[in-house]
């Protein structure tokens, strides 16, 4: 298959809603990161990237069900950059049923379950009446609230491979279209902030204390954010700069939580994507890391960067700006490559002064500007998911 | 059209332990006999895995070994596709309990036991497959998705896929919100071209008027049929087992319809 353009994106991360917002903090070198100040959460020392004003959306009518702070995150991103105007084109020009939507979430709507065990009857144990499961804490329900939002009814599912989840829709998007199943598909990514992943990240020692320092020697761990993205794939290119020219995914075959010490699910997963898109090593420009910024990930994914790659091609990770945002970290750090192509900049490792001498890669410290052509994205994620995306300007 | 070939069945579902077993009772040859589903014990994991595989984790293994059986050098160049209309429901009551409380001491390995691609991370530490592998939900209509996402990796990158479609029985409080009755587990071990061993033939094509849902003519599992979303795969695996031609209709969640063209090999 050719390369797959994608005619329209947007994100919506703490550094703001909309791609405009979120490039001119990133050019600025403004962090979305801040202090912790979630819920009732007293017990944390680290730093998170939250959203602004995703507690005052209102979901459209008709799609009450679906309110919760996942549903209500993709409802404020939908809004931007005229992506709802687009996808409403597609549908009209395909048809509604050849417009497909797969998604990417780790946790969906898990919060407002959090939040309803609070209120468990005391004497039965019965969750409260005004929750409801469907539509909120299934994976699905982000897929079903995009789809119905949208007004299409082409295939859809949620991929739930963890962080790499809003990678591996573009791959499962790639097929559909390769099969003819759909002429256009939406794909995107949202998580938001819950306690299941504070806790469950800090009960691992993974979250930093500190704004998160990619790459750094004394890195720490990882600052949790929070975000949502689209980007809408079509058969017929239009007028579209920019294309996915390549995937490739793996396993790792490892560890439930910890990656492969030389990062060999990575590099497959890097080699495939070349591979598929029959780029050499020597043409990418530039890779968004993984880069989380634990001691582990970042050690593993420049050891694999550095077989593939040599230590030459500029590598940074944009999480000082948005922090880790889990299964939305795909589309994000995706959209970036996007906004990095536009503009001409790789952007630096924010919040990294001082780089760790054992990763041997090119990490940036400076933003680089520089005509980019061809770009990669890493995502990696628990249960050794791995999915690397090869982005590009159009042939 | 999307064409697949079915090299071999995994069943692991209370009175349907094993493919073996179970085709007797899907084909009509012998009665269905409800019975409490046993502990699987996972043949592949390392112990330490195997120790904190969750019920779910088994259930899915339980389908996933009896689909590969003897042929487990094979299974590390196996694809797979793991399709759960929802994720470890124990697993997230006793985090939410936890999170709930004062003193949120979450447990590591609950932590990442909750995420929905747990078996797949177990199945692929057991079989060492590095291949592709895709965890996805699509509610009631994951076994749709999960076929088509499966055949994707079939037809378009030939890669050979282990499609797994499973269940778990949901426990108090949230079975009140939501009900799969009885847990169920299936896996279809998938190929691009027909070889010696092929049971049959699929050939999957959308049809976005929609179709009819088969539904299962024995009562006893037409009632799984319809608790159980993973259970949806019962009428694909009843002409399987009876080694027949005919069709299956499925329903995908925007309301297309899936129409399965089976032909034995």
């Amino acid at each position: 298959m050719n390369p797959l353009a994608i005619t329209d994106y947007t994100i919506t991360t703490a550094l703001g809603a909309g791609l405009q917002a979120n490039w001119s903090r990133v050019t600025a070198g403004q962090s979305g990161l801040r202090s912790i100040d979630f819920l009732d959460i007293d017990d944390i020392r680290t730093w998170a990237g939250a959203v602004a004003g995703v507690d005052d959306v209102v979901l459209p009518p008709g799609l009450e069900s679906f309110d919760c702070r996942n549903n209500r995150l993709a409802w404020l991103a939908l809004q931007q950059d005229g992506f709802r105007a687009a996808a409403a084109a597609a549908a009209e020009r395909y048809g509604p049923e050849r417009v497909a939507v797969f998604m990417g979430t780790s946790t969906a709507g898990i919060h407002q379950t959090e939040l309803a065990y609070r209120e468990l009857d005391p004497v039965t144990g019965a969750l409260p009446d005004w929750y409801q499961y469907p539509g909120t804490h299934n994976s699905y329900s982000i897929a079903e609230f995009t789809r119905l939002a949208l007004g299409v009814s082409g295939i859809s599912s949620a991929i739930s491979t963890a962080c790499s989840s809003s990678a591996k829709v573009f791959a499962s998007a790639w097929r559909a279209l390769a099969c003819g199943w759909c002429d256009a598909a939406v794909v995107g990514g949202v998580d938001s902030l819950c306690l299941t992943t504070l806790y469950g990240f800090n009960a691992l020692q993974l979250v930093s204390p500190e704004p998160c320092r990619p790459c750094a020697p004394s890195r720490s761990g990882i600052s949790i954010g929070e975000a949502a993205g689209f980007a809408l794939l079509q058969r017929d290119p239009g007028s579209s700069r920019y294309a996915l020219l390549g995937y490739g995914e793996s396993s790792d075959a490892y560890h439930m939580s910890s990656p492969h010490p030389e990062g060999d699910g990575a590099y497959l997963a890097m080699q495939a994507a070349l591979q598929q898109a029959g780029i050499d090593a020597a043409e990418v420009d530039y890779i968004n890391l993984h880069g989380t910024g634990t001691p582990a990930n970042d050690a593993a994914e420049c050891c694999a960067v550095t077989r593939l790659f040599g230590g030459d091609v500029a590598c940074s990770s944009t999480k000082g700006w948005t922090g880790h945002t889990l299964g939305a970290a795909g589309i994000v750090e995706a959209v970036l490559c996007l906004q990095s192509l536009e503009h001409g900049l790789a952007p630096q490792t924010l919040n990294t002064v001082e780089l760790d001498p054992a990763l041997g890669a090119n990490v940036l410290l400076a933003p680089k500007h520089a005509a980019l052509q061809v770009v990669l994205s890493n995502s990696f994620g628990f249960g050794g998911s791995n999915c690397s995306l090869l982005l590009g300007t159009r042939p | 059209m999307t064409r697949v070939f079915v090299e071999s069945v995994g069943l692991f579902a209370p009175g349907l332990e094993s493919w073996a077993a179970g085709r007797e009772v899907l084909s009509g040859r012998s009665r269905y006999c409800l019975e409490p589903l046993s502990k699987y014990r996972p043949e592949g994991l390392p112990p330490n895995e195997r120790r904190r595989a969750t019920e779910v984790v088994r259930l899915a293994f339980g389908a996933c070994e009896d689909a590969i059986g003897q042929r487990i050098e094979q299974a590390a160049a196996l694809a797979s596709v793991f399709a759960a209309s929802g994720g470890d429901f124990k697993v997230n009551d006793q985090l939410c309990r936890v999170l709930a409380s004062k003193q949120r001491m979450v447990s590591p390995t609950q932590f990442h036991n909750s995420v929905h691609n747990a078996a797949a991370g177990y199945w692929s530490i057991s079989t060492h497959s590095k291949a592709p592998s895709v965890s996805l939900s699509a509610f009631d209509y994951s076994v749709a998705a999960g076929l088509l996402e499966a055949a994707a990796l079939v037809a378009v990158e030939g890669w050979q896929t282990l499609l797994v479609l499973y269940d778990n029985s949901v426990g108090w409080p949230m079975q009140g919100k939501r009900d799969v009755g009885q847990p169920f587990s299936a896996a279809l071990w998938l190929t691009p071209q027909r070889s010696a061993e092929s049971l049959a033939r699929i050939d999957i094509a959308l049809v976005p008027t929609g179709c009819r849902e088969t539904v299962s003519a024995n009562l006893e599992l037409e009632a799984l049929r319809c608790t159980n979303p993973a259970a949806r795969a019962i009428p694909l695996l009843e002409l399987l087992a009876a080694r027949c031609d005919g069709e299956v209709g499925l329903t995908t969640a925007g309301g297309q319809g899936l129409l399965l063209t089976v032909a034995a090999c």
